[in-house]
């Protein structure tokens, strides 16, 4: 497939505003394990408690929000074009850019200057400045018309292939994108009509628990957003990299397609703690949350099965002899299983959060960043980056400057991130909080510090797996390509398992699965929402995390 | 929908996961509903209070009005007898908090406009340190309290003493 320069440019582009960001948010990163296991003291580096939770809110913001939707963005494009072999609308993809980064600088902006640091999730009535919030929501609007362009661009294939089913990549890039718009509608609703109004004192009054509930509708599916990328790459592109097939195609688009009806109707299991909330529904939330885990377990069945193929094929014999024959040493295959690794641990801990009353002993402990740092910050994140590299290959011609590089950081990030995770986890199930500058905590004990300093190690690994990455990207990017052609190939992985014509039409059929979605988010939602306003209050109150007095009286 | 698109295998382990998270999920909130361990449900017969205070209703009962700011629980020091069953309520006065006990399974948001309730017995004694568990400003990493729960002579003692 031909990708015109201007596409592969903006791609470029997409991927550069969310390494340069991700390269700021770990910085940070680093400064914060250390600083919470107290080996480091505020005051040497301009970096006292007002900016640990300033810097705190930079790493959320910029790893999970900025690097990830550009970066998903920018890959689904090539995704798109490359598999439908046709053209996105340019006007558009220039569009959603500009609002997308125009988002960005304003809430960025915001954050640096301290206005605005109130952490990721923004809870009111701690208050930020309004262009945080509005800058959140251009980010997210931008994003939107993405969404627009690609279902544009599909229908119209749609149009000229009668008939056709839809290429197995492009089921993944609608579950993302109808993931990303069904999650996205509850944070839309929190930041325009509450939270925007508010903060510039149009209304004095704010409810802290609606806000929340409709914060976790958005936050809790905004993980397989994440995630979904991911499985895209795990699919479709890792197997060919492992020299075999994907072992089910008609898996592969079952497993997308009950993503699309799972993924949003879970929020409430990040609020088995709140109030105002029945445990009823708590409970069908959790029970939702468990059929997400499903498309998981598929997925490990599905991929496990796809790296047996492949290592049969390399000349793998016995139970367990085709483990040894896949590429260990090949820098794209280590950037895809070091990841898929990582995800293991990710998906059980994830298990052991969405576990109902479980919950209660990790809810907002150190446990939690443990969890998720598996999962976005390694499942995810660590194959994006391998996809840039994939991507400065083909779209640009530049191979790795160095390969060798990038097989030891994918492997050396695995290492650093088990046992960050493991010191994390420890100490969160000892019942230290997440989200505290810990360095500082008067009510740390002598064994609960030996576990932070294990985090402090583990975080530090991570961190030069990272460097070693950046300064290989950044030689890779100022190379001379090798070829330089308009053709761009993603080497989509063929099935071993075809589907051979007996696929069930409704499988192909993407509205009525994300009207079927929206019909049980209605259903899951309609009563937590009755009990939020019959429980609830709005309370006349704005405040800065600088100051415990309030702004509004 | 017929089932034949997917292969023999690949229905195994469509069922295989299917029948583990349901067991997974019937063991949770059974064994929930056994050991009576449940998650906070909605509270409607308690409104947002301002003064935070430990209340005796009975030999060994007792109410908890926990009220949480910027930077301290209120009370911020409780003193019960082993054995004690404690309801708490909790709420907050500005930001969002949360209220986390040390080696219970108590894990509650503290909400301004809204209320939060726990049972809990203390059966042994010991101290029992409570942190803030959510973001709420620069003073978040010293919001700390703490439950002591002494055995019942230590504890008349105690009472004999402070008053």
């Amino acid at each position: 497939m031909r990708i015109e320069r201007y596409l592969r440019n903006v791609t470029f582009w997409h991927m550069m505003v969310g390494i340069l960001s991700l390269s700021v948010g770990v910085t940070y990163g680093l400064l914060q394990v250390l600083a919470r296991a107290g080996v480091y003291k505020y005051g040497g580096f301009v970096y006292d408690t007002k900016a640990y939770y300033q810097g705190l809110t930079l790493h959320g913001v910029l790893n999970a929000i900025v690097f990830t939707t550009f970066f998903i963005v920018g890959f689904l494009y090539i995704v798109t074009e490359v598999s439908l072999k046709k053209k996105l609308n340019r006007g558009l993809v220039y569009l959603s850019f500009f609002t997308m980064l125009i988002g960005t600088l304003l809430a960025a902006w915001a954050i640096l200057t301290n206005n605005a640091t109130v952490l990721y999730t923004f809870y009111p009535p701690l208050k930020a400045h309004p262009l945080f919030y509005i800058g959140a929501t251009l980010l997210i609007v931008g994003s939107w018309i993405a969404i627009l362009n690609t279902v544009i661009t599909h229908l119209k294939w749609r149009k000229e292939n009668p008939g056709r089913l839809t290429p197995p990549p492009m089921v993944a890039v609608h579950a993302v994108y109808a993931v990303w718009f069904l999650a996205t509608i509850g944070v839309a609703v929190e930041v325009l009509f509450f939270l925007i109004p508010w903060s510039l004192g149009l209304v004095k009054s704010i409810n802290p628990e609606l806000a929340r509930t409709l914060f976790w509708w958005f936050g809790h599916p905004l993980v397989y957003f994440w995630l979904l990328p991911a499985y895209l790459a795990w699919y479709f592109i890792m197997p060919r990299v492992a020299g075999g097939k994907l072992y089910s195609e008609p898996m592969a688009r079952l497993v997308f397609i009950m993503f699309i009806l799972f993924s949003v109707p879970v929020g409430t299991h990040h609020q088995f703690s709140d109030p105002g909330i029945s445990n009823t529904w708590k409970a069908v939330q959790a029970f939702l949350t468990f059929m997400v885990a499903v498309p998981s377990l598929l997925t490990a069945f599905n991929l496990a099965a796809s790296l047996e193929y492949a290592g049969r094929v390399r000349g793998g014999n016995g139970l367990f002899g085709w483990i040894k024959t896949l590429p260990w040493g090949d820098y794209r295959f280590a950037g895809f299983i070091a990841p898929m690794i990582a995800f293991i641990f990710g998906g059980i801990s994830g298990i052991v959060n969405a576990s109902y009353n479980v919950n209660q002993v990790v809810h907002n402990t150190s446990w939690i960043p443990g969890h998720f740092h598996l999962t976005v910050g390694t499942a995810s994140a660590m194959t994006f980056l391998t996809l840039s590299y994939i991507l400065l290959e083909k779209l640009f011609g530049k191979k790795p400057w160095s390969k060798g590089i990038a097989t030891l950081h994918s492997y050396l990030w695995l290492a650093g991130v088990l046992i960050f995770s493991w010191g994390m986890m420890q100490v969160g199930r000892a019942g230290i909080p997440r989200r505290t500058h810990l360095g500082l905590s008067p009510y740390i004990g002598a064994e609960e510090k030996v576990f932070m300093i294990v985090s402090a190690v583990g975080g530090t690994v991570m961190f030069i797996a990272f460097l070693l990455f950046f300064v290989n990207f950044f030689i890779t990017v100022f190379k001379r390509p090798e070829v330089d052609s308009e053709e761009v190939d993603l080497e989509f992985a063929e099935a071993y398992h075809k589907e051979d014509g007996n696929l069930p039409k409704v499988l192909d059929n993407f509205k009525f699965w994300i009207a079927l979605a929206v019909i049980l988010i209605i259903v899951s939602y309609a009563p937590v929402f009755f009990d939020v306003f019959r429980a609830t209050y709005g309370v006349p109150g704005a405040y800065s995390p600088f100051s415990p007095s309030n702004l509004i009286r | 929908m017929k089932w034949d698109f997917i292969d023999e295998y690949e229905a195994w382990a469509f069922k295989l996961s299917l029948g583990l998270i349901v067991v997974f999920f019937v063991a949770v909130v059974g064994l929930a509903a056994l050991k009576g361990i449940d998650v906070p449900t909605c509270v409607t017969e308690f409104k947002p209070f301002e003064k935070g205070e430990l209340v005796q209703l009975g030999p060994k009962e007792y109410q908890l009005k926990l009220l949480a700011r910027m930077w301290s629980f209120e009370p911020r020091e409780i003193v019960i007898p082993a054995g004690a069953k404690v309801t708490v309520y909790t709420t907050s006065l500005d930001v969002q908090h949360g209220f986390e006990i040390e080696g219970k399974a108590v894990n509650l948001m503290t909400i301004p406009g809204a209320v939060n309730k726990a049972e809990i017995v203390f059966k042994r004694p010991g101290e029992y340190r409570i942190v803030c568990n959510e973001f709420c400003g620069i003073g978040h990493q010293t919001m700390y309290g703490i439950i002591k729960v002494l055995p019942e002579e230590e504890y008349e003692k105690w009472r004999e003493g402070s008053r």
